[in-house]
């Protein structure tokens, strides 16, 4: 039995559980806020333009 | 249940690090964040020039989140102090529901987080102040000034009256004499504010073993200092109109408040035993605040329409 228990680790009761719970979607609504903010800097400091593709100029090549 | 499991439960409901949410919210010391950003904002629009809305959101968070990062750093040092004194026993480490190190760390990843943030997308010179807030606040105040002299919140006080400047900075990518002018306001308003409750709450200090200046230097002298801080803040909260740099409405309500100012000090010296005395410090602690947030609420009106 002691074995057992052992073998379980720590048993986390189910206050723990939802504190563990209401932790880890709070990180979460941090990450996606985060995302969402770096997102809308890149346009603000960038502009519109940021995600358009810019033609390479031309190369010319000395033989 | 055997009894090896009901001590493991019993064990795991103690262990600390099951913290919920709201106790790291603690961590960053909300009311004070609350006014940090108050100021940062002002710096932030009275500054010339102008900042995209986004870019000074920004601003202000990095400054908040800097400024909590600071509060988790100040409890985990403090931790010790805190759980000896009634007003601070309550805070999550104290009271075992975040464990030291947890705190640390949580200060330290947002203090990196929000000087580099604050760096990278607003401004250097705006994320260095930064940096430098939370490195004064957190070693030169927390670990150093705090239990080795009086004048521990003099010069600790720099911490707190950097917020302005960092807006400033953030919008202009320098520093002037304006922000320099609400540096020192917020930096004199501080004694006589921090003394006031210190008067109030000397026993816990005290027992904390803090050597706060009514502690050190008897109250006697804590009141005298506190007349004499208040006599040169109130001509001070006047000096940005005298400079020309705000308008009428601030300089007549910096006048008064300043007039107030002084009489709630005096009354603070002049009442020295018993109620009356401990009424006189709750006055002034609760003016001092009333003081700093319409004088700052003013800039920022001003600030908004010109």
């Amino acid at each position: 039995m002691n074995a057992m228990a052992d073998d379980k680790g720590v048993v986390l009761t189910e206050e723990q559980k939802k504190s563990r719970k209401r932790r880890s979607l709070a990180i979460a609504l941090v990450l996606t806020f985060l995302v969402i903010l770096f997102y809308v800097v890149t346009i603000v400091k960038l502009g519109p333009g940021a995600m358009r593709k810019t033609e390479l100029p031309a190369v010319t090549v000395i033989a | 249940m055997s009894l090896i499991s009901e001590e493991r439960i019993n064990r795991a409901e103690s262990l600390p690090g099951f913290a919920g949410v709201e106790d790291y919210w603690a961590l960053l010391k909300p009311r004070v964040m609350s006014l940090v950003v108050f100021t940062a904002l002002v710096g932030i629009v009275r500054a010339p020039g102008d900042i995209h809305p986004v870019i000074g959101f920004v601003a202000l968070l990095c400054i908040a989140v800097g400024a909590g990062a600071a509060g988790a750093l100040n409890m985990w040092w403090d931790a010790d102090i805190d759980a000896r004194m009634d007003r601070t026993r309550t805070r999550p480490i104290p009271a075992g529901r975040v464990e030291p190190g947890e705190a640390m760390v949580f200060g330290l990843l947002l203090s990196g987080a929000s000087v580099l943030m604050l760096g990278l997308l607003v401004g250097v010179l705006a994320g260095a102040l930064l940096a430098f807030t939370i490195f004064f606040y957190a070693v030169i105040y927390s670990m150093w000034l705090k239990r080795a002299t009086p004048q521990n919140i003099v010069i600790g006080g720099a911490a707190g009256a950097l917020p302005p400047v960092i807006g400033w900075a953030a919008v202009t990518g320098t520093v002037a004499l304006e922000p320099l002018l609400l540096f020192a306001l917020i930096f004199i308003w501080t004694p006589p504010h921090f003394w006031a409750l210190a008067l109030l709450k000397k026993r816990d200090y005290e027992r904390a073993g803090i050597p706060m200046l009514p502690n050190v230097a008897g109250d006697d002298e804590t009141r005298k200092q506190i007349l004499l801080y208040s006599l040169v803040l109130a001509p001070f909260g006047v000096a940005p109109f005298v400079l020309g740099m705000t308008g009428w409405l601030y300089g007549a309500v910096s006048l008064v408040l300043g007039v107030l100012f002084l009489v709630f000090a005096w009354q603070v010296y002049r009442k020295r035993e018993g109620d009356a005395a401990e009424r006189a410090s709750k006055h002034l602690f609760a003016f001092s605040v009333l003081y700093l947030f319409l004088l700052f609420a003013v800039l920022l009106g001003e600030g908004m329409v010109r």
